[in-house]
């Protein structure tokens, strides 16, 4: 009686999970699909063709938009991975709690607040031309706050006593951070620095308060695409994004096994 | 030197100032100072082309200084307390809408064998990597008027002799794309929490004589709570705030408070009445966390 219960109730999570699982895979699937579609409707398969890619190698709009978002990527990722990895260990080490509340709270918040207030800081105040170095200041600054837990993640798993063990030696600070700490810490620094990357390559919402009318990014071209008119250039330059994202992520997850399982 | 000196410039404390300085500089200066010039910027009147008022006007007869007028504004028009209470309405049934899908899911991959869990959490994981306009567009094409979707829809409300449906730009469209975007950070919370259950509890309940029904609702679920808890304050928070969504796939009347903070800013450019609406956003926030925060504890007493 309960075998056959537990068997039953087993068959419905089953069911509803794989159900689940659909929904969070067809949609992406049918972008794919269509990005090989030989016809200007994402409405039926028609043949093969791959026009939408070389019609995207040849928009000049687009791949200035893509160096945009690389150059925006590389550098702001670089920069909030030196912070954020000075965030995380005065986290961990110091607790320093403005730290970490100034550090997380643009990660947990509706990310049109970071991108409203750095608008009116920007213009009012400091009288900056929005361009690139707006959108990389505001990159960093959402970007920190991830940086700092992959790496805080990392130090809480290091057994405090080897850094006395340091100390006890003889080591200064900084020889103990140059020598014992950095490299224990390295994969959750890569890890976070690919992580920044990946969020500021994919970034929409803050970059579209912060970008002004001269730069444009990869979303924002995409935005602005699929506002006017949807074609399948469009699923090209997803699926190529998709590709790449999703690369990113392989490669975090092998140096910090922390970022796929929920932690950060 | 003083002691005090010798503190200030001993090895650990200069140590301690220069890991934190410089995230702290760049954080105070690029997110505690806007923040705090868009309290004052509430405060003030809109410049005459757009923006704010220059604090110091030439003319002395023009509007300056501080005002409470855009808060008096706000309240003076219901039509914007409306907006707030739709946003809120909207994300709490997106909350809802990810819990009821997100919960046997996380349920199955917590009851799964150990080697299987993590493949599972990273198919939950992979589709929430992909650019979040992507993953928004990709309903652009399912909800399309010549999708499938929309063809057997209007298929049977025309077999019922219902006049045909848009999927596309409508309240159905925005909801499930939020729904869509945001179900991982519900999943993953739930599945941290559910993994951790000691699978005893339930034999011991079921020795007691409870059925399946009442081991969930008695034991799982008021045990997962905190997982609960957690997931909802992840998918609360930038529903409610959000305005991409409402924007790509909602038609005219969709508009959230999201969407109104952009159009105060790029739109009509009233940056005081913008600044009051993301200050009304920001309280409407804290006091989500806050109660959620509340009923984590509050029920937790009882677990």
């Amino acid at each position: 009686m309960t075998v056959s219960g537990a068997g039953h109730r087993g068959f419905w999570l089953w069911a509803t999970s794989l159900g689940v699982y659909a929904f969070l895979y067809v949609p992406l699937l049918i972008v794919v699909v269509y990005s090989f579609n030989d016809s200007r409707l994402n409405a039926e398969w028609v043949g093969f063709t791959w026009h939408w890619y070389d019609v995207l190698l040849h928009d000049e709009d687009m791949l200035a938009a893509v160096g945009n978002s690389l150059f925006i990527a590389t550098v702001s990722s670089l920069i909030a991975t030196v912070l954020g990895t000075m965030a995380g260990i005065a986290m961990h080490r110091y607790g320093v709690k403005a730290l970490t509340f100034m550090a997380l709270t643009p990660v947990a918040m509706p990310e049109i607040l970071l991108g409203v207030s750095l608008l009116l800081f920007f213009i009012q105040v400091i009288n900056l031309t929005l361009g690139l170095v707006s959108i990389i200041i505001a990159h960093i600054t959402f970007s920190i706050g991830f940086v700092a837990v992959i790496v805080r993640a990392r130090l809480a798993g290091i057994d405090e006593s080897i850094f006395e063990a340091a100390r006890d030696l003889g080591a200064s600070p900084w020889e103990t951070f140059r020598h014992v700490t950095f490299p224990l810490i390295l994969p959750g620094v890569v890890a976070g620095g690919l992580m920044a990357f990946t969020l500021s390559i994919d970034d929409f919402v803050i970059t579209f308060f912060t970008a002004g009318v001269g730069v444009s990014t990869l979303p924002l071209r995409v935005y602005s695409m699929i506002k006017i008119a949807v074609t399948p250039e469009v699923n090209a330059v997803s699926t190529l994004l998709m590709l790449l994202t999703l690369t990113m992520i392989v490669l975090a997850s092998k140096f910090s096994p922390d970022v796929l399982r929920g932690k950060t | 030197m003083s002691s005090f000196a010798r503190k200030l410039f001993s090895h650990a404390r200069l140590a301690k100032w220069a890991v934190s300085g410089p995230p702290f500089v760049f954080l105070l200066l690029f997110f505690v100072l806007p923040g705090a010039i868009m309290v004052i910027a509430s405060f003030r009147y809109p410049g005459e082309f757009g923006g704010l008022a220059p604090l110091t006007a030439a003319d002395p007869g023009t509007l300056q200084g501080f005002t409470l007028e855009t808060y008096r504004f706000f309240f003076s028009d219901f039509i914007y307390t409306e907006i707030f209470i739709k946003s809120f309405l909207v994300a709490l049934a997106t909350t809802l809408l990810c819990l009821i899908m997100a919960y046997p899911l996380a349920l199955l991959i917590a009851r799964s064998p150990k080697k299987s869990r993590d493949f599972m959490v990273l198919l939950v994981i992979l589709p929430f990597a992909s650019s979040f306009l992507i993953r928004v567009y990709a309903w652009m094409i399912l909800l399309g008027p010549q999708a499938a979707l929309s063809q057997i829809v209007n298929g049977l409300l025309g077999a019922l002799g219902i006049a045909p449906v848009q999927l596309l730009f409508s309240p159905f469209a925005v909801l499930i794309s939020m729904v869509y975007v945001h179900l991982p950070f519900m999943v993953l919370p739930l599945y941290t929490n559910l993994e951790k259950h000691d699978p005893s509890l339930l034999d011991a309940a079921q020795d007691c004589g409870a059925n399946a029904w009442r081991r969930f609702w008695q034991v799982t679920f008021p045990l997962s709570l905190p997982g609960v808890f957690s997931g909802s304050t992840l998918v609360f928070i930038p529903v409610l705030g959000m305005f991409a969504i409402p924007d790509i796939l909602g038609g005219t009347g969709d508009m959230l408070v999201g969407n109104l903070i952009k159009e105060q800013f790029l739109g009509t450019r009233d940056w005081p009445f913008g600044s009051t609406l993301s200050i009304m956003l920001t309280i409407a926030v804290l006091l989500f966390v806050w109660i959620a925060a509340k009923l984590g504890s509050t029920r937790g007493r009882y677990v």
